[in-house]
């Protein structure tokens, strides 16, 4: 399935890029970041959580194919 | 007073003094109100490593951060008695000594305000998806972390 991919702060400096769509198949978010650290190696020593559908989530929910966003250390007020 | 959907908290920038005085004054007309209690958050020229702060830029993930300054805005009515409540935070480059952040309550009565204003400030640094790039002077960067 296909799934939008966002990144922010610290994160889209590792990735270079806001945003991507990726292809991969069903199964738990722990594989999409794996796939994810595979492709950018950086990505491992960086801090963040993980949305999905915007409500946060652990590496053993399953991938619903929509929105995720790697979300670094919140910095608001 | 509760709003059906999510608003957009976020505005372009700094948020100004005219802007926060004139919310105050709105709020004339509502005469059941007697406290006010406000938050403002402001860019601090923190020194670090020898180098000093000179901005933050802020970004946001801007749908779930709207979402998330919804369910704490509804959190904050069920929990305690407020007759309205305000909330604004900045996108972009705040300057040091500028306002990033505005939290507004009014309830008829002093207690509540401290209260809700401490509860809804804390949620909003724990909660919501907001990012900031802290900015040297010398142009180089570090990114800050809510502690």
């Amino acid at each position: 399935m296909l799934i939008t991919i966002k990144y922010f702060g610290q994160i889209a400096e590792v990735t270079q890029k806001d945003e991507e769509q990726i292809e991969i198949s069903e199964g738990l978010i722990s594989e999409l970041l794996s796939t994810l650290n595979t492709k950018y190696s950086d990505l491992k020593h960086k801090d963040f959580q993980i949305a999905q559908n915007q409500e946060l989530v652990n590496l053993e929910t399953e991938l619903t194919g929509d929105e995720i966003a790697l979300l670094p250390p919140f910095a608001g007020g | 007073m509760k709003d059906k959907k999510p608003k957009n908290v976020f505005r372009e920038g700094p948020i100004s003094s005219d802007f926060i005085g004139n919310s105050i004054y709105k709020h004339q007309t509502k005469t059941s109100i007697g406290a006010h209690n406000i938050f403002l958050g402001q860019v601090r020229a923190d020194e670090i490593d020898g180098k000093v702060v000179s901005a933050i830029e802020y970004t946001a993930y801007e749908d779930m951060a709207n979402q998330k300054f919804y369910e704490i805005r509804e959190a904050a009515f069920e929990k305690f008695e407020l007759t309205c409540m305000h909330i604004y935070h900045s996108l972009g480059t705040v300057k040091i000594g500028e306002i990033c952040l505005f939290v507004f309550v009014s309830s008829p009565r002093r207690k509540v305000v401290f209260e809700a204003l401490e509860f809804i400030v804390e949620a909003i640094k724990a909660d919501v998806p907001v990012f900031g790039k802290e900015i040297f002077e010398d142009n180089s960067h570090q990114w800050k972390k809510n502690t």
